[in-house]
């Protein structure tokens, strides 16, 4: 890693623990680990969006998958610690058969982002049809539309009894998302993401070169997979439920509007964007004035007409301009009195 | 015999019916490559709008074929003028911004309508063919459904429009340079494409109990059909409504509707990683 880019990443993380140190005296606890949660989710779509220039239509499907894999595994285990791994490594598995489909048969663009969605979709259509007794794995019903109830949640490595608290768990998911988000600069540093970048920027140039364009986008689609199933895995220990709406085409859409609005070309950006998004909706939550798919669209629509590069971008360029306006006066300045 | 003449129109009508919802779709992506997500919506917005004036005392055939696509015609005008035009060769962008115009015409439904369902009763009553039921209405989908394919075909290749249009779908610098103003034609195809949206949504507003979210299951049929089918908009549109109707009434018949429906999308997986330009990259090339 480059100094610039080690130092900007530790700035991010201290600032970061700083922010999540502070947090829990503005907003509740609960509803603040589901936001960290959705950060987390919103992290791994900006990794292949905004890196790997891959829009997938649905990351959604393996966050619900990370989530049913854990909940299946923690009804029939009982410890989580299995469990835990499992919600990571299935998704992550999928994404890379998936992907190596996809990525092997050159589809791109709109193409790419129809199967994305159609297998969303798949999944969304099976899991509301499995209501009934034939379909189970291991001890688990899948439960159809009303999803998997009850299950273990996440506790103590080793110890089935040692539940976490809330203050706890609300640290797990904060460790979690600072921690991806060092390993994912510290991946995009490597020789790795630096090609993942120049495949995102010219494809045909990138693989002129010699790269296996097809095999990196897989991989790294796989990792976005695994991050999505961690998130979804956090997911359900959180709301102690998994349900087939973690399929649907609203939370896939959600993940994107995340990345969009806070700037997809940053890891910043859709962490914020997910966090303040799903904030500004469990406000518009409680309020029965205005219907809160109208305010989302609303800034939808205006983020890609007006700051098509999203929020953070957008301010990070307005204070480099700022700072260097202020440089000049003062230098004009200095010379002026001299 | 009579089994079979039953599900062959079961097969035709759902066929029909997939061809239907995504027309106005495909007449936007394959003439200026934009995806209207909200084309869902459109076509609830025209659901509305049958419901609304039948209330109001309209003959239910003048609202479904009329009203509807009017109102949702105007409705694509001002999202054209407004939002659209903006953002014409920037697939994704139009894309993301047609999402969040979906959202908000739900929204707005929700507000205006409330989250309850609405409906009216089809204008055709039933038959029966020997032991079995046949509902009248879909016999009407049908014939719709094969007027405004039809009709698509009379304007594109009949009419000096038509050809304009399609002169300007190939190469809109061309078309710019022998004097015709490629935005105007736009504007009007991305309305000709709402209005039609207006129309499916008015004629199938009888067959579903209308909410504000209904158009969220008519967009990713409507989406998969126009993506399978390709560059070609009749052709496009024909070929893989077919081939996803027979699928889906198949294995519907043999199993039950889900699985049919999730038949439907496994096809349309393995037809877009065998032919990722779609059919009519393949097949038909050239056609309309």
């Amino acid at each position: 890693m480059m100094g610039a880019d080690l130092k900007q990443t530790l700035g991010v993380l201290v600032a970061g623990g700083i922010v999540f140190a502070l947090a829990p005296s503005f907003i509740e606890l609960h509803t603040l680990t589901v936001l960290t949660i959705y950060g987390l989710l919103a992290l791994s779509q900006g990794l292949i969006w905004g890196f790997g220039g891959i829009l997938c239509f649905g990351q959604a499907a393996f966050f619900g998958l990370g989530a049913y894999a854990y909940a299946i595994a923690a009804i029939n285990i009982g410890e989580s610690t299995v469990p835990f791994l499992l919600g990571i490594a299935v998704p992550f598995l999928f994404a890379l058969v998936f992907g190596a489909m996809l990525f092997f048969g050159r589809l791109s663009d709109v193409y790419l982002g129809v199967i994305t969605l159609v297998v969303t979709l798949i999944f969304f259509k099976f899991m509301n049809s499995t209501a009934g007794p034939q379909y189970v794995i291991g001890a688990a019903p899948l439960g159809g539309f009303n999803g998997i109830p009850a299950f273990p949640v996440l506790n103590i490595p080793g110890d089935p009894e040692a539940f976490i608290g809330s203050v706890g768990y609300y640290g797990i998911c904060v460790a979690a998302i600072l921690l991806t988000y060092a390993l994912i600069r510290w991946l995009l540093a490597s020789p790795f993401g630096r090609i993942a970048v120049a495949i995102r920027e010219n494809e045909t140039r990138a693989e002129l070169m010699g790269y296996d364009i097809r095999l990196r986008k897989t991989l790294l689609f796989a990792i976005g997979g695994a991050i999505a199933g961690l998130a979804g895995t956090l997911f359900a220990s959180w709301a102690e439920i998994v349900t087939p709406n973690m399929f649907s085409l609203t939370q896939s859409a959600e993940i994107i509007i995340w990345c969009i609005v806070g700037g997809r070309s940053t890891l910043v950006g859709p962490i914020i964007g997910a966090m303040a998004l799903s904030y500004l909706k469990f406000l518009l939550g409680q309020q029965s004035l205005v219907d809160n798919m109208l305010i989302l669209g609303l800034i939808l629509m205006l983020t890609v007409l007006l700051l098509p590069r999203g929020i953070v971008p957008t301010l990070a360029q307005g204070i480099t301009q700022a700072a260097a306006r202020l440089r000049r006066r003062r230098i004009g300045e200095a010379q002026h009195g001299r | 015999m009579d089994l079979a003449a039953i599900i062959a129109l079961d097969v035709v009508y759902s066929i029909a019916l997939l061809a239907l919802i995504s027309a106005g779709l495909a007449v936007v992506f394959g003439m200026m490559r934009v995806i209207n997500l909200a084309h869902g919506e459109f076509m609830m917005i025209g659901g509305y709008a049958t419901i609304m004036s039948v209330r109001a005392g309209v003959n239910i055939y003048v609202a479904m074929l009329v009203v509807a696509p009017l109102v949702v015609g105007i409705v694509g005008l001002l999202v054209e003028r407004l939002m659209i035009r903006f953002l014409y060769g920037r697939l994704i962008d139009t894309m993301l911004a047609t999402w969040g115009l979906s959202l908000f015409l739900v929204g707005a439904a929700t507000m205006i309508f409330g989250n309850t369902t609405t409906g009216i009763s089809p204008p055709i009553p039933g038959f029966a063919i020997g032991a079995y039921q046949v509902n009248g209405y879909n016999l009407f989908i049908i014939l719709v459904a094969a007027v405004v394919l039809l009709a698509m075909y009379g304007v594109l290749s009949l009419t000096r429009a038509g050809l304009v249009a399609r002169g300007a779908m190939q190469r809109p610098d061309m078309a710019a340079a022998l004097g015709y103003d490629t935005e105007r034609i736009y504007m009007i195809t991305f309305v000709a494409g709402s209005a039609l949206a207006g129309l499916a949504g008015g004629v199938l507003a009888p067959l579903v109990g209308l909410v504000p979210t209904t158009g969220a299951g008519f967009i990713g049929k409507a989406f998969i059909t126009v993506i399978s089918g390709g560059a070609s908009i009749i052709a496009g549109v024909l070929s893989a409504a077919a081939v996803f109707g027979l699928v889906s009434e198949t294995f519907t018949f043999l199993f039950k509707p889900v699985v049919g429906e999730v038949a439907l999308l496994v096809a349309a997986v393995i037809l877009l990683r065998i032919l990722p330009q779609g059919i009519t990259g393949r097949f038909f090339k050239g056609s309309m």
